[in-house]
Order: C-alpha cells, then structure tokens, then sequence
C-alpha cells in the first residue's frame, strides 16, 4: 500500500474524533462475509449484477479507498415497483488486523418502495477496521426506509458514510443504531435535489466502557419546499464518550422548505463525555428552521420521584434511559432486529458491551 | 400499629437553615396537619423526610416503628412505609405510569399480575382516566390529573404513613375532593397515618384533620386540635409569625 497522509483532528470534520490514534498501514486487506436475507424472490429482483461503482462525490481518503477497493451490495428497485418485506444486509467481519471497505448502493427507482436493513458485526476481539460507504438515491416519488445497526465488537473501529440524495418528492427514512464498536463514527448526509423531498434520520447510539461513537450530519436543502427532520439520542455511560456535531443547510433557491434538527444525550456516569455541535448555514429567508441539543445526567429530580416510589435507583435508571430512548424507539420501523433493541439497551445498561 | 416520631428535625437548604425544631408524632389512622404560611418550611419538611437530594439534615431524628428513616435512602424510606404526594409530580418523558408503578411493587416483592385489575378499581374510586397510565408520568397531564395519579399511587402502594405536599395546589374543587376523600377513606380502610402540609383548609371539608400544627420560621409554633384550623381560616398566620 502507497503511504496515504490520514486527516488530522485539526481538520474541523474530524474534530473531537479519534483519528489521530489511527494506523492505517498496519492494517492488511481483508473482507467482511455478506450475506442477504429476504424473501428469495424479492432479492432476485432487486440485487444487481453490477461490479462496478457508479462514480460519487468523495469526501477524503477513506471514500477514494473505498471506491478503489470496495466490496458491492447493488440493490436496484425498479419504476413502481414495491417490495413490501425489509432485505436484510449482515457484513460480518471474522479476522483480526484487516482492513473491508463494504459498499451498499441503493438505487431506488421512480415511484419504487424498499426498506434495507444493513448490519455489521463482528467479535470483541477482531481487531480490524471496517470502512462501509452507502449509497441511497431516491428517484422522483421512491420511497426508501434504510436501516444500519452497528453491533460491532468492542475492539472494531468503524469509519463509515451514508450519503443519501432524494430526488422530487421522494421520501427517504435513514435510521442508524449505534451499540458496538470500539471508535465508531459515521458520516451521514442526505441531499435533497428535487422539489419536495423529504428525509428523516433518526439515530439511538449507546457506548460504554470505553467506547466512542461519533456522528456528522448534513441536511443539504438545495431545492424548494423540502423538509428534512432529524432526531438523533444519545448515551454514555463509564468512560465512553461521543460527538454529535449536524449541520442543516439551505441553498438559496430552497424557499420553503422546513429543517429540524434535534439531538439530546443523556451522560450517565462522572467518567462518560458527550458533545453535542449543532450548525444552522441558512441562504435564503421564508423557511422553517429550528435545532436543539442538550447533554447532561439523568434528571435529579425524576430519579427521586422515582425512587420515592420505592423504585431502587437501578431500576429507576434503567426506567429514564429507556423512557429517553422511548421516542427513538417509536420512530424505528419494525423490523428484525429492531424488535429487541429495547431489552437490548436494557441489557447495555447492565453491563453488556453491545 | 405505625407511629412515625419526628425529633427535634433540622434541615438546611444550601447556606440557609430552614427547618430549626420540628416534633411531630404520627399514629397510625391519624390525620396531622401542618400549616404555615409560604416560606414557613412546610416543604423542606417534607422533602427532607423522604431524602430529596439538596436537603440536608442539621439535627434531630425521624424513627418509623423505632426503624432510623434517615439512614435509609430514599428507595427504601418508601419501601419502609413513607409515601409523599407532591406539590409539582415530576414529568418523566418515556416512562409509562404503569411500569413505574410495576417497578414499585417489584422492589415490594409484590406480584404485579392484579396490578391492571386494581388501577381500573381504584382509578374508577377517583375519577382517573385509567388510559392514562400508558402515558408518560405526568407527561401533559392537568393538574388535576396530576394529583389523582398522585393518590391513585398512594392507593395501590399502601404505604403507612402519607405525606401530602401541598395536595390542593393547582387542581380544581372537584379533583381535589376526590383525592382528599380517598385518603380519608384510607384512614379508615389502611389505617393510614397522614402529614398533610398545606397553607389553606380547604382540603379538610373530607380529610378530617385529628391534629393542627403551625410552622413558622422553621419551628412547630402551636399544636392543637381541628379547631386551630378553623381560627387560622379567620385570623391567617399573622398571630404567630413573630413568635
């Protein structure tokens, strides 16, 4: 591998990451093993043949490695077509010291249906790198519902992109879960280029002991009378830190349009960190705008109205970080193994590292 | 039989003493009342008998049945027996009352199977929309509703002895009839012992008080039967904050 200079911290987009503790030349090529799971007869619809990437813009280093290098999942839903039944994508990620560069496009065609789950996982002690890119274009009235879920291990660094562009009224549900990985960031960006265009991320990240996750968010509005809504919920607890830092832009030529962006992070312990970076670039006036973030401890005064119940204050815990999930929880399409996520968080806050 | 002895209770708030001397002894079936004009401590006593955290006790002790209350966290004060209504519930976003109220009776060792069948009975007694118990804790509840989840908790927890907070701020006539009613039923039915904290009587036409007591300036300045409320409803607290 030719020497490649990796970004620094001092570079606002990786502010607060974990860059600098990444070597990249110790890591040698290796896989993920993916398999597809659905109904048989909607996979051979919609997984493509193609080999190639379509070209995209690319960001930094990690995207050209990627487009060089990577492992393609094509999923082309055809005009009016609709698949009813989630397509299940699991990259598994078996070896230690590699590096796997999976790439997802979706390419949902106009006035087509698909929701996409993607999952990456790996054992706590693989110690390797996963470089996923996802590639979600809605085409004029597509409806697209994509699902990550990172279970990753705990010793798994994962650098990873959604980008996501919705063409005339095309609606676009992003929805990441975050529980695993040791340093796990994504990028996650969604562009609406056609009039209309709607988008919806929403994102529940959990890390402990001495994880991170790390999100970027972009909502670029560059046509009119778009609307993109944002809801991302965090928590931390022992040592673990994350970053949230979003963006919501609006081009000039985006006249009413409407962007919400809220992100809240619950710090369960004296030891966990969380940031929160919420950005407003705003081109043009007759729109609907609004963010909010908070990051702070469980609220004083809910645990001991709780616990004044004679709830013991573990359980009492447990009960408000579900409860701040709740909403997350609610919006998360029901799919497999979206189901369990609950008692899954449950189990997290017990001690669990994923 | 439960008695709850209150001894000689200080309590400070940050930099600032509020509570100087409270005694109060509360028997099971009885009905205390301690009144007190705003900024008297009524509050602060009741915040530092069920350990809210940022209220610190100076001096004094609390027993329940010999058991010392303060050693105890707040869990197991409720668990022990205590059970405070208060003046503003708090929302908790997500959480659903009745899983809160399945939590409670778990640490109970009680079984949570009848759990449904008794709020259905018991919201019925206090004109509680039991749909709403798959809410949110006090999440966009009226004040009303608010204080009848609050009795509505006490009802179906039992404890021995109630602390109500202020029980008639902030809901109407009839909402505050229902829930003062249901106590005093609970005198009788549980022979629950009960501190209401209040600066009005208006709650009292259900909830018979056995006993009044005025707080001011952090200290029990009188103690005498129901009628010393009735003389407060004419006279109010100017006769004894100076004492």
């Amino acid at each position: 591998m030719s020497t490649v200079t990796i970004p620094t911290v001092d570079e606002e987009i990786w502010r607060y990451s974990r860059i600098g503790e990444l070597d990249l030349e110790s890591f040698r090529p290796g896989q993920v093993t993916t398999t597809i799971d659905g109904p048989a007869d909607s996979i051979k619809k919609v997984v493509s043949r193609a080999t190639s990437v379509v070209p995209r813009t690319s960001s930094d280093l990690f995207e050209d490695l990627n487009a060089k290098n990577a492992a393609l999942t094509a999923i082309c839903v055809a005009k009016g077509q609709t698949i009813s039944q989630p397509i299940i994508i699991t990259h598994s990620l078996n070896e230690s010291g590699v590096v796997a560069y999976p790439r997802l496009v979706i390419d949902a065609q106009e006035n087509s249906e698909i929701t996409i789950v993607e999952r990456f996982i790996s054992g706590d002690d693989i110690a390797s790198l996963v470089v996923p890119v996802v590639d979600v274009r809605a085409a004029q009235s597509a409806r697209v519902t994509y699902v990550a879920i990172n279970e990753l291990g705990a010793a798994t660094w994962q650098i990873g992109y959604q980008q996501a562009v919705g063409q005339r009224d095309s609606m676009m549900k992003l929805f990441s879960v975050a529980l695993g990985g040791d340093y796990a960031r994504v990028r996650a960006e969604v562009r609406l280029e056609g009039q209309g265009a709607n988008s919806q991320q929403v994102a529940l990240y959990f890390a402990g002991s001495t994880q991170m996750h790390d999100f970027r968010t972009l909502q670029d509005h560059a046509a009119p009378r778009t609307r993109s809504d944002l809801l991302f919920k965090g928590a931390v607890k022992d040592t673990a830190k994350s970053v949230y830092t979003g963006l919501i832009r609006i081009r000039e030529n985006a006249t009413k349009s409407e962007a919400f962006q809220t992100n809240r992070n619950l710090t369960l312990s004296n030891g966990a960190w969380a940031e929160s970076v919420p950005n407003l670039e705003i081109e043009t006036n007759d729109v609907k705008c609004s963010h909010a973030s908070t990051v702070g401890p469980i609220d004083d005064e809910q645990r001991f109205y709780l616990e004044s119940r004679g709830i013991k204050p573990e359980i009492a815990e447990r009960l408000v970080v579900l409860g701040f999930f709740g909403e997350v929880l609610d919006r998360l399409p029901a799919v497999p193994f979206i189901a369990d996520l609950r008692e899954r968080v449950s189990v997290k806050l017990l001690g669990a590292s994923k | 039989m439960t008695t709850l002895v209150i001894k000689n209770l200080a309590v400070s708030v940050g930099s600032s003493q509020i509570l100087n001397d409270v005694s109060l002894t509360i028997n099971s079936g009885e009905v205390h009342a301690v009144m007190g004009p705003n900024g008297a401590g009524k509050s602060t006593l009741s915040a530092a008998l069920m350990g809210k955290p940022g209220y610190t006790v100076t001096g004094g002790s609390v027993t329940l049945d010999g058991v010392d209350v303060l050693a105890l966290p707040t869990w197991q004060r409720a668990t022990a027996g205590l059970h405070l209504i208060m003046q503003y519930p708090t929302e908790i976003p997500g959480v659903m009352l009745q899983d809160a109220m399945s939590a409670a009776l778990d640490t109970r060792n009680q079984d949570s199977k009848q759990l449904n069948q008794l709020i259905e009975t018991e919201a019925k007694r206090i004109g509680f929309d039991s749909e709403l118990v798959t809410r949110s804790v006090n999440v966009d509840f009226s004040g009303g509703e608010k204080k009848r989840s609050e009795t509505l908790q006490l009802s179906v927890l039992q404890p021995k002895i109630a602390i109500l907070d202020e029980l008639d701020s902030g809901l109407d006539i009839d909402a505050l009839r229902d829930c003062a009613q249901r106590v005093e039923d609970a005198t009788r039915e549980i022979n629950l012992g009960v501190l209401v904290i209040t600066h009005y009587s208006r709650l009292f036409d259900q909830l018979k008080p056995d006993f009044v007591h005025i707080l001011t300036n952090g200290r029990i300045v009188k103690s005498a039967g129901p009628e010393l409320a009735d003389e407060l409803e004419v006279t109010g607290y100017a006769a004894y904050t100076n004492v």
